[in-house]
């Protein structure tokens, strides 16, 4: 359960950026999860309501953007998306995935306040 | 209401500090392993024999990750090899802020070559955490399952080595090593396998040659 200390880095983050900018209530912070991670966004929503919770954070929303995971085929480089729950090969050709385009996404986007 | 926009990975410090144990290891001349795996896949074993086959051409300090107990430095240990034990607490893995906190000790024994670290036995965590190593290895075992790549590729993806454990059992299973190997090589195309036995040493030798070979071209 690394959620809980990937809530604690987002939360840091947040107030670092809200002292910077002097900015007052947070509304919102938006986040990408790519899903070739070992994360997973229903335990990172629980861990940050409960380290929010009694904060002046409480009631502010975590907004994952989940992203897919795409591929390019290391011999016709074709870019095809993965199935999570499948062995996904290129469709084109049958060749497996090399650099991933995109996928492996751990980053906070940005946040809304008033 | 507005948006500010920050745009960084959420794991930026632990990325900074993983850099910076980078550049500290690389002064001193050490070459960093980080082994991964699920509990039970034989990493003590992996590192004892690597011990066994190396310890009087290359001088190795091993540092071991467990959430309690230190069992697996004691096994170590015997091997008259520094070894530090890092209990994470309630921590499923390691990160680059305990291995900073290390650095010291290591530092004090003298000169080391090799620095083997044993991860928290865990597939999914610690796949997400730079400790500021040069070779990350996955160790997965025949009694686990051939799927395993598919179920945490995150691991499979970030590790240049795979070594696949226990193989002098695999009679007694129904791992198929031609699937495990596809599997892993779908999520991973670089990644090198090599098939292992800490009980018959199969690929051992083998093992321990890549880590010499890469820590030399690194």
């Amino acid at each position: 359960m690394h959620e809980l200390s990937i809530v604690t880095s987002i939360i840091g983050i947040v107030r670092e950026n809200m002292a910077l900018h002097g900015v007052g209530r947070l509304k919102k912070i938006k986040i990408q999860v790519g899903e070739m991670t070992a994360v997973e966004p229903e335990a990172l929503r629980f861990c940050f309501g409960i380290c929010a919770e009694g904060t002046d954070m409480e009631g502010a929303i975590l907004d994952i953007e989940e992203v897919p995971v795409i591929g390019q085929c290391v011999h016709c480089k074709k870019e095809f998306t993965l199935d999570r729950y499948s062995d996904s090969r290129c469709p084109e050709c049958g060749g497996e995935a090399g650099n991933y385009v995109s996928g492996t996404e751990l980053d906070i986007i940005s946040m809304e306040v008033e | 209401m507005h948006d500010v926009l920050i745009n960084t990975k959420i794991l930026v410090k632990n990325n900074e500090i993983a850099d910076q144990n980078r550049k500290l290891l690389k002064e001193k001349g050490i070459f960093a392993v980080n082994l991964m795996s699920s509990p039970g896949s034989g990493k003590t074993s992996i590192i004892e024999k690597t011990i066994a086959l190396l310890k009087d051409r290359v001088k190795i300090t091993v540092v071991v990750g467990d959430i309690q107990t230190d069992l697996d430095a004691q096994r170590i240990a015997k091997h008259g090899i520094p070894v530090r034990q890092i209990n994470t607490g309630r921590s499923c893995h390691l990160d680059a802020h305990m291995i900073q906190h290390t650095l010291p000790w290591i530092f004090e024994q003298g000169e080391t070559d090799l620095l083997i670290i044993e991860n928290v036995g865990n597939m999914a965590c610690p796949a997400e955490y730079d400790l500021g190593e040069d070779l990350k290895v996955t160790v997965m075992s025949v009694t686990e399952g051939d799927d395993k790549p598919l179920k945490y590729p995150a691991l499979f993806r970030t590790s240049r080595y795979l070594l696949i454990n226990k193989v002098d059992l695999l009679s007694h299973t129904n791992f198929n090593m031609e699937k495990a190997r596809q599997n892993a090589l779908a999520i991973n195309p670089e990644l090198k396998i090599i098939e292992t036995s800490c009980t018959d040493e199969t690929g051992i030798a083998e093992w321990v040659d890549s880590i010499l070979n890469t820590g030399d071209t690194k």
